[in-house]
This record gives C-alpha cells, sequence and structure tokens, in this order.
C-alpha cells in the first residue's frame, strides 16, 4: 500500500496559503519573463499553472524553489520569505524539474538515499526512507540498477520520489509528463493522483491543458508573463458557456433542427447556437446534461437518432478563448530563458 | 513504523550547523561522483590512454632527436613533463562532469535542497582529485616499465608526484570556473581544453625552454606550469629544486584561492 510521503496537514494550518506569489517579477535582458504573477495555493491543493512555452511557468517555480531571484514582488513558502530565508524553504520543499534530474550513474536506491543523507539523515533512516519510497512508486524491482538503463517515466518516477523523500511540505512539479509517452502519462497522472489524495499541496506546471483538468483544484493560466485567468477548472469551462449535444439523425427521419430542439425542451438553452455540419446537429445544452437524458427526451418525440455524444469545452477552447493563439503554436523563448 | 516517524525533523532548519555539516556535504557530493567511478571505466581508460600514447610518441618519435642538457636520459627528463601535462589536462573533466550536471538538471536539484551550495563545486574537484591520483598511480607503474626511476630516492619521488597532484587540484577549479560559466557541455569540453595547450606547452615540460626563440623563452620560464614540472622535475631526479618547490605550493595556493572564489561567486549569482 501507499505509505505516507508528504507532511499531514494539520488544522492549524488549514485554509492557510502554503505557497504564495506576490506580484513577481523578472526580466531576462530585454525579455519581460515575468510581469506581476500573483497565486495562492492552499494546504492540500493541487495548483496547476497552464500556459504554452514562454509563458513563464518555470521561472515562477525558480524562484519559488530559491534557484532564482525575483527583480520584484515576494513570495512565500509556509509563511516564509524565499529570498530572506532560502534555507528554511529549502527544507521544506520538493522539486521536480523538467529535466528528470537523477543521477544516471548510480542506482535508483542510491539517488534516493543520497538526498536522505544531504537531509542529514542517519545511513539507517536513508536506507529505510529509500526502500520506502521505492515500492511505493512501483520501482521496487529497478531499485538496484543503474538508472541509466531505465525508461522516460521511471526516471521521472524516481526524480518524483528523490523529491519526496523528506516529506516536504510543498511538492513542485514543473512539466512532469513532457516527453513522456502516452502510457507513461497515465501512470504519472495516476502517481500524482496518489499524491494528491494524501494532501500534498501542490505545484503544477503544464502546458497540457487535459493534465490541469484532471489534476489540479484550481488553475492559474500564464500568457507572456502574467496571469489572464484563474479559478476551478469547471469554472474556466463554463465561462465558456455550457455543453453541447451532437445529434446526428438518421437520414431517413425526415426531422430537422427545429423538431430536436422542440424535443429537448428544457434541457436546450434558448438563446445557444444552433450548428449543424455534416449531417450533425450541435445544440447548446444546460450544463450538466447526460447522454441518456438526451436520448430518452429524443424516443419521446419518436426522434430516431444514429449518435448522440455531448461535448464538454476543453480548457484548450478556454485557451484559445483567452489568447487567442492555441496553448501549443508558441513554442518559444523558454529555452532561451534558462 | 518508527523508522519513518524518526525520519522527520532531521532536516536543519538554518544554514550551518558548522563545519561538520559542510564537510558532509562536500563528502556526499564527492562520494556520488566517486561511486560512479568504477562503473564508468571507459573515462578512466580514455583519460590513461592519453598519457600513455604521448608517453610512446615522445619517447621514441621525438627521443632520438630531442637532446636536453644534463640529461643524459631523456626519460628522466620526458616523465615528469607527461605526468605534469597529463594531471592537468585530467582537471579540464571537472568543468566537463559540472556543465553536463548542470545541463541534466541535476545541479538545480543539489540547489533546491538544504545543503551549503559549495558542496556542488567543491564534491566535484575533490572527487576528480581522487581520479587524478589514480591516474597517477597507473602511469607511474607504466613509467616504470619503461625505465623511469626515482632517482632522488623514493620520498621525493612521492613528494614530486604529491606537489603535482596539488597544483593540478588547482587547475580543476580553472576548469570548474569553465564548466559552470559556458552554456553547454560541448562548449565545456572545447573551452576547459583548448588552453591548456599552450600552457603545458610552452613550458619546460618536453623541450628545454633554452632552445626556444628569444621572445617566447621568458613567457615559457614564468609559466606556473614550467614552475611546477621543473620542481617535480628536480626532486624525481635527486638535483636541487631551488625555490620551485615553493613557488609550485604558492601558485597551487594561490590558484585554489582566486578561482574557487570566482567559480562559488559565480555559483551563488545563478539565484540572481
Amino acid at each position: 500500500m501507499f505509505v505516507t510521503f508528504v507532511e499531514q496537514t494539520s488544522l492549524r494550518e488549514f485554509h492557510m496559503p502554503v505557497v504564495r506569489a506576490e506580484g513577481l517579477q523578472k526580466r531576462f535582458g530585454e525579455v519581460k519573463a515575468l510581469c506581476g504573477v500573483d497565486f495562492e495555493v492552499e494546504a492540500g491543493t493541487v495548483l496547476g499553472v497552464l500556459g504554452p512555452n514562454g509563458a513563464g511557468k518555470t521561472t515562477s517555480v525558480r524562484i519559488l524553489t530559491t534557484l532564482l531571484r525575483p527583480d520584484g514582488g515576494r513570495a512565500f513558502i509556509d509563511g516564509i520569505d524565499v529570498t530572506e530565508k532560502p534555507w528554511r524553504v529549502r527544507a521544506r520543499i520538493g522539486l521536480t524539474g523538467q529535466y528528470a534530474a537523477v543521477d544516471e550513474r548510480l542506482t535508483a536506491r542510491e539517488n534516493l538515499e543520497l538526498v536522505g543523507r544531504f537531509f542529514r539523515m542517519s545511513k539507517g533512516t536513508a536506507k529505510v526512507r529509500a526502500g520506502e519510497l521505492l515500492s511505493g512508486l512501483d520501482l521496487d524491482d529497478a531499485g538496484d540498477r543503474v538508472v541509466k538503463g531505465f525508461s522516460g517515466g521511471m526516471r521521472r518516477r524516481l526524480d518524483i520520489a528523490m523529491s519526496l523523500v523528506a516529506r516536504p511540505k510543498v511538492l513542485f512539479l514543473d512539466e512532469p509528463t513532457t516527453g513522456l509517452d502516452p502510457r507513461s502519462r497515465l501512470g504519472m497522472w495516476d502517481l500524482i493522483d496518489a499524491l494528491v489524495a494524501q494532501g500534498t499541496t501542490t505545484v503544477l506546471t503544464t502546458q497540457y491543458l487535459e493534465e490541469a483538468d484532471r489534476l489540479a483544484d484550481h488553475v492559474v493560466v500564464v500568457d507572456r508573463g502574467s496571469v489572464i485567468a484563474r479559478g476551478k477548472p469547471a469554472e474556466l469551462k463554463a465561462d465558456l458557456g455550457g455543453d453541447r449535444v451532437y445529434v446526428t439523425l438518421a437520414p431517413d427521419a425526415g426531422r430537422h433542427v427545429g423538431d430536436v430542439i422542440t424535443a429537448l425542451g428544457e434541457l436546450a438553452v434558448p438563446s445557444g447556437r444552433i450548428e449543424t455540419a455534416d449531417g450533425e446537429l450541435n445544440v447548446a445544452v444546460r450544463s450538466g446534461t447526460t447522454t441518456p437524458q438526451v436520448v430518452h427526451a429524443l424516443d419521446a418525440a419518436g426522434i430516431a437518432a444514429l449518435d448522440v455524444r455531448i461535448e464538454r469545452p476543453t480548457l484548450d477552447d478556454v485557451f484559445l478563448e483567452l489568447t487567442g493563439h492555441s496553448a501549443s503554436d508558441n513554442d518559444d523563448m523558454e529555452g532561451a530563458v534558462r | 513504523m518508527t523508522a519513518v516517524l524518526e525520519t522527520q525533523a532531521v532536516t536543519a532548519e538554518e544554514p550551518g550547523g558548522g563545519a561538520k555539516w559542510m564537510l558532509r556535504d562536500w563528502r556526499n557530493e564527492a562520494g556520488r561522483h566517486l561511486r560512479a567511478m568504477p562503473r564508468n571505466l571507459d573515462i578512466l581508460i580514455f583519460a590513461l590512454m592519453q598519457p600513455i600514447m604521448f608517453v610512446l610518441l615522445f619517447k621514441f618519435v621525438f627521443g632520438g632527436s630531442i637532446s636536453v642538457p644534463g640529461y643524459d636520459n631523456y626519460d628522466q627528463y620526458l616523465m615528469p613533463g607527461i605526468f605534469a601535462q597529463t594531471v592537468v589536462f585530467n582537471s579540464s573533466f571537472t568543468g566537463v562532469g559540472l556543465a553536463e550536471d548542470m545541463s541534466k538538471g541535476f545541479v538545480d536539484r543539489l540547489r533546491s535542497l538544504p545543503i551549503f551550495q559549495s558542496a556542488v563545486l567543491v564534491g566535484r574537484t575533490l572527487s576528480d582529485f581522487v581520479r587524478n591520483c589514480l591516474t597517477f598511480l597507473v602511469m607511474l607503474a607504466v613509467s616504470f616499465a619503461l625505465g623511469f626511476r626515482f632517482e632522488g630516492g623514493v620520498w621525493r619521488g612521492v613528494a614530486a608526484t604529491l606537489l603535482l597532484l596539488a597544483f593540478s587540484y588547482s587547475f580543476g577549479w580553472i576548469s570548474a570556473l569553465i564548466g559552470i560559466s559556458v552554456k553547454s557541455v560541448e562548449a565545456a569540453n572545447s573551452a576547459g581544453f583548448i588552453w591548456m595547450f599552450p600552457v603545458t606547452f610552452i613550458s619546460s615540460a618536453f623541450v628545454s625552454t633554452e632552445t626556444m626563440p628569444d621572445w617566447l623563452q621568458p613567457i615559457a620560464d614564468a609559466n606556473p606550469f614550467t614552475i611546477a614540472t621543473n620542481a617535480a622535475r628536480a626532486l624525481y631526479n635527486g638535483q636541487d629544486p631551488g625555490n620551485d618547490v615553493w613557488l609550485t605550493l604558492a601558485w597551487a595556493v594561490g590558484i585554489t584561492a582566486g578561482f574557487s572564489y570566482l567559480a562559488l561567486r559565480k555559483f551563488n549569482s545563478f539565484s540572481r
């Protein structure tokens, strides 16, 4: 079973932001990487920092993890200013950066024990902790193998395990699934889910909207160094105007859009646009409408449909709406701003 | 589960805890590299091939036409030069290793831990020093097989060896500064190596500086690498090294102090 990896959140700390960024600014030469980024993360929740390459996600994380000083603004971890007491902050965080930062010449176990020793554990304690993490992260069999032969997914797991050695109060995951194949990505999501279920306060950056949607309690959308939207994933999506139902009518049904709207009755949104494409009707419906409800309504009206499906807006749609460009068509800068 | 609970609260709240913990951080980081060393024998082997190749080339290709005043046997003159050049060349691995750890994000991992940040640089230079010692032992064995001898006795031979190792340690810090200042591993590789050619060749390592053009000779004579080589050569051959031993130590201490200061300052500036 899953052993505990993190400091349990005590009642005292509940509802106190564990991470706070206040007006963070950072400039690299001519490039303004951050122009006043604010956000908070409450204990036991996951914040998804969402944005394309070069948006400033990594820069924000690097400031919060003491790797970089902000030019302006302040950042706190557990109430401690990151620039004033970096050592104390480092004692409270775990960082898994964009590259799997593991020593590939060592075994997985040696990597974990090394971190434990750096956290001033005794040899015995570091060994026990390494064992716990190896079995907790399904690396038992690979524990004594040299990391060089590990797959990308295994490296990431080990990387996360190394961030968990000292039971951090906050876990920073900077693009944890970038470069992973789809199967490893799903595995990584399950792992993050499990960590979150234990109440790990997590800051997760990603350029995958699906990922933020799936893992984050709150999302800040960052573009060109500024937060352009924030909220729960569901709220952001709701702002875009609800769900849509797609109905494909049988060719000989002899019915049309008006009939379908009438049949849907209260389910349809009165002002919702009605669109048709490729013989498929597309009607805006109330948020939360289910496929069986639609099927039932059409059946009751005697309308023969070949296919019915409901689509909810993805964060991708949100992103497009907010920025006018898709999350993936903006592949610059971040590399240059290392 | 008791062991699990014990793992809480071991972390230092403040930098420090004193020199004891700093030394432990250094040792942990050096240990990381030393542990990996036997698993990367290829690096060690290549580090050894170059000096062996140089020994053979200089001995058999140039040896016949190079004669050095005061030496009947060119080997006794040449070998200390090769030793010195090899340990200095090997110090370029320090920068390459650091650049590699930086590009792979491992340095970021270390920097996000509550440890003495100097461990990243000190640990690397120390582990490379240990590797240099091993390289030296192998080189000595090869040179002995080819007829080289400690003409000045065992202790002077040991002293000469330690002197060259100390000198090379200081060059490790130059290499460290280069390694953390360049943008890529490739750049660290070439930038860390290229300047060593003039430094080791415009010197007394292979020929007497008296054979060089008038304008070059003073440069070669002032070259700390020449001084280190002369000091070691005198000790190996039982001659009077004059002030060269002390001058070499002064250079080693000076370069170490100066470049460790610059490298650590550069390293700390990453968080700006």
